[in-house]
């Protein structure tokens, strides 16, 4: 199999040493490797919501849907129970899925549909210029918060993992490697998978320094183990000091939402015009 | 007897609503066309719940307020509808529960509790017992009231007979309702037609957030969703709804979502969002009286005005209201298919009434619904979901596609999807998306999309919309009065409309609403009504309310 090519024609205006390209190269790989491995281009499907994240749609040459802010989650579920075939990552802000659509990713959680959610968590609105996030930290200084946030963060993963997740990892824009690793374990994972990447922001929060600091790789993690996967998730809550773990936290095989749903008694074979009447026999 | 009316009344939990429709379905199997009004609060145990059941030799979509029986279940019935009852009015009621107001020699008392107890059955049986007395108050043979307790009562059959039986044996026969020599229509609401509609439109999806007056459609589409072949969801939440039907619509499945004015406000941003990206889809609002929560069960024609300027931004859509079942039916298949062929959301205002009420559904009726395609690519490389053509309309193609791109934007693009802000291509694109509702209403011309039912007196003419069809269509025909019902309201049928005009020298518009949303919005095609006379407390206009308030206006 010959290389691929998966850009676009658009430009690309994210700023220089923006977070974003880390994660737009690592998925590009990790689509290149799917597809030499025998996965169709055609049947990946992107999803995007709105924010400096969701450009990523615009830059892939693939399928996309270029959805309205908050409310990727419950486009890439249609589109999952409509094609079960499809393979469909969605990628999202923290503003967008963590804040204005967050019942929609805890419903997909719970549901365990069978996507990928990619989420841009650099922590600030950078497309509206600088606000604070749900996972910015207390104290925050952002437009909207000159005086700083008087709240705490959420943490994602904690959410997630309470709501049903059955795939749950980290990252950061600097570690592309563990990036491509953890993004096709979520795309191959049967379930609902997500990737939360510390992506940072250069213009509006760079926390580049803080994260090289802060960082280590999982090792000896029993990932099927939830209450350990649990205590790993707690380490750091977004907020204080402490180390912050990056890779697969949680991994489970259960039932997914469009297996479940799976049509059984459909009478094919029967026209509309006879199922019409059918009924309306009954009345 | 060719029109008469029964009301039955008690508290809700008593199967008021049950006894309704098996009351209209055995006046049904006689014969005689059915029009049932459910009047009930929004509770689930107690306050005042009643059924009007009018039965005719014509084919009726309307109720009257004065009626000839009352079945009534406790004395509250008795109290609260004094007004509604006829001089002759006859009462079969439960003389455990009712001690005033009935004069000797005009009721039936049925001592139910005392029935049911030496029959062993639950409280619950009492609308059966008393259905029983109706039965034989009306002359009705047991043999048929039989028949339709075994289709109505699947479960706990054989008590309910026997309950209905002592309830037939205690009464005697006050009238003799003659069964008509016609065929037996089937009886279903508004909701249930349009299921049909949608389904006859190639529904392969719907989805819906629970919500009063449309929620019948969800559990009636989940309830034969393994025979029709529909995957049915019922989300988190109404924004959840649209933008699933709209993930459902981009792999090219033909979808549909209901609910009422407060679902329909969290669905609009969704909605503007199927006008950028061109995905088809039908929305279902059936309205009731707000603002806010408002009469979560009663109903109202508040949202015109909300249906055809929701969403920010320009769009193109479809809006229709049918006024009765077959019309319900018919514009939902019809809706399915525009919206596909011209790749625009399509809303079909409906209400509490319309979909809620009970009456005769003859098919034979409905106009021929053709099987339109949608416009689908060539396979001319390479794709282009947004292409630039004649009428707007960009060829469909839904993924997976090998080779070939397929890519959805809710911001401006250009022809391939990719976002865009220059301002020649804006400019074609918006222009692109409002071209095709000029060629729909195009295409709507050779539809009847504007009803007229003459009168002797052509020269003062009703005006209504939606599911005021019924009462003034039939108020219209006492009185000798023309009536014009837009059926279509976007786009706009100006011409059918100025035909129906047509010698109309007084034009009164008859609206369940508060503002006369209908008389504004012809207002802006330069048409004049010269009356308006609304109603908004809720409830629908009776026939014969109606004709009181038009003789009045005359």
């Amino acid at each position: 199999m010959g290389q691929i090519n998966l850009g676009t024609s658009a430009q690309n205006t994210w700023c220089p040493g923006c977070g974003n390209f880390a994660i737009l190269n690592a998925i590009k790989a990790v689509f290149a490797e799917l597809h030499s491995e025998g996965l169709p281009l055609e049947n990946l499907v992107l999803v995007s919501g709105i924010g400096c994240h969701g450009k990523i749609a615009d830059y892939i040459n693939l399928n996309s849907f270029y959805s309205i802010h908050g409310r990727a989650v419950p486009v890439a579920e249609a589109i999952k129970l409509a094609n079960p075939g499809l393979k469909v990552i969605c990628f999202a802000g923290d503003g967008d899925a963590y804040g204005e659509g967050i019942e929609h990713l805890v419903f997909a959680a719970k549901r365990n549909v069978d996507i990928t959610m990619i989420i841009h968590n650099n922590r600030v609105y950078g497309l509206t210029t600088g606000q604070y996030t749900p996972t910015s930290p207390l104290g925050f200084r952002g437009r909207s918060t000159p005086g700083g946030t008087q709240e705490l963060p959420i943490n994602p993963l904690e959410l997630m993992l309470a709501s049903g997740a059955t795939y749950l990892a980290r990252g950061t824009s600097h570690g592309i490697e563990l990036l491509k690793k953890v993004f096709k374990e979520a795309i191959i994972h049967k379930g609902f998978s997500l990737v939360d990447v510390l992506q940072v922001c250069v213009t509006y929060f760079n926390m580049y320094e803080y994260y090289d600091k802060h960082v280590y790789e999982l090792t000896g993690h029993d990932r099927q183990d939830y209450h350990q996967a649990l205590g790993k998730i707690r380490e750091w809550g977004y907020n204080q000091e402490a180390p912050i773990a990056l890779g697969a936290f949680y991994e489970k095989e259960l039932p997914t939402f469009e297996e479940r749903f799976l049509i059984k008694n459909a009478k094919e074979a029967m026209g509309k015009d006879q199922i019409i009447s059918e009924l309306l026999k009954k009345m | 007897m060719n029109d008469f009316s029964i009301l039955i009344g008690g508290k809700a939990g008593y199967g008021i609503d049950k006894a309704s429709g098996v009351i209209g379905r055995l006046l049904n199997q006689l014969g005689y066309r059915i029009y049932v009004y459910r009047d009930y609060p929004s509770l689930i145990r107690g306050g005042h719940t009643f059924s009007i059941i009018r039965a005719s030799n014509n084919r009726i979509a309307a109720h009257q307020e004065k009626v000839d029986f009352v079945l009534a279940l406790n004395q509250e019935t008795l109290d609260l509808h004094k007004a509604r009852l006829k001089k002759d009015c006859l009462f079969i009621f439960d003389s455990e529960q009712v001690k005033t107001g009935i004069e000797p020699g005009c009721g039936v008392g049925l001592s139910l509790g005392k029935l049911l107890k030496e029959e062993n059955a639950p409280e619950i049986m009492r609308n059966t017992c008393i259905i029983g007395a109706l039965a034989k108050a009306l002359g009705i043979g047991f043999d048929i009231l039989t028949g339709v307790l075994k289709k109505e009562f699947t479960k706990n059959t054989d008590l309910n007979l026997k309950v209905a039986q002592r309830g037939f044996n205690e009464a005697k026969e006050w009238i003799k309702i003659e069964p008509l020599r016609q065929e037996i229509l089937p009886l279903l609401t508004a909701n249930q037609a349009i299921a049909l509609g949608l389904i006859k439109g190639g529904l392969s999806a719907y989805i819906a957030y629970p919500m009063t007056p449309s929620s019948p459609i969800l559990h009636y589409l989940a309830e034969i969703a393994d025979e029709c072949a529909l995957e049915v969801i019922h989300p988190e939440s109404e924004i959840a709804v649209i933008l699933m039907a709209l993930g459902f619509s981009y792999l090219g499945k033909k979808t549909a979502v209901g609910t009422s004015g407060g679902g329909f406000c969290l669905m609009t941003e969704g909605l503007s969002f199927a006008g950028m990206g061109e995905l088809p889809v039908v929305i279902i609002l059936g309205q009731r009286p707000g603002p806010s929560t408002g009469l979560p069960t009663y109903s109202a024609q508040t949202e015109l005005h909300f249906a055809l300027n929701a969403g920010q931004g320009e769009f193109a859509r479809f809006i229709v209201a049918p006024g009765d079942a077959e019309e319900a039916y018919y514009w939902s298949a019809i809706s399915m298919n525009i919206s596909w062929k011209y790749q625009l959301p399509s809303i079909i205002l409906s209400d509490k009434n319309l979909g809620e009420g009970i009456s005769n559904f003859d098919l034979n009726k409905v106009p021929e619904i053709k099987t339109e395609t949608a416009v689908f690519w060539d396979g001319k490389s390479p794709y282009k979901r947004y292409a630039i053509t004649k009428n707007g309309v960009s060829p469909l193609a839904f993924p997976p596609l090998k080779d070939e791109i397929i890519k959805v934007n809710s911001y401006e693009h250009d022809e391939f999807g990719l976002t865009t802000e220059d301002p020649e291509e804006t400019k074609l694109m918006q222009e692109k998306r409002l071209r095709k509702e000029k060629f729909l209403a195009e295409d709507l011309e050779s539809v009847k999309t504007v009803n007229v039912y003459e009168g002797e007196n052509s020269e003062t003419a009703l005006l209504c919309w939606g599911s005021n069809k019924g009462v003034c269509a039939e108020a219209g025909q006492r009185l000798g009065l023309k009536v014009i019902q837009p059926v279509v309201l976007n786009p706009f049928p100006v011409g059918q409309f100025q035909a129906a005009l047509a010698g109309v020298k007084k034009l009164i518009c008859v609206e369940s609403n508060a503002t006369g949303q209908l008389a504004r919005l012809i207002r802006g095609y330069g048409f004049k009504v010269d009356d308006v006379i609304s109603k908004y407390d809720g409830r629908p206009f009776a026939l014969d309310e109606l004709e009181e308030t038009v003789k009045e206006r005359l």
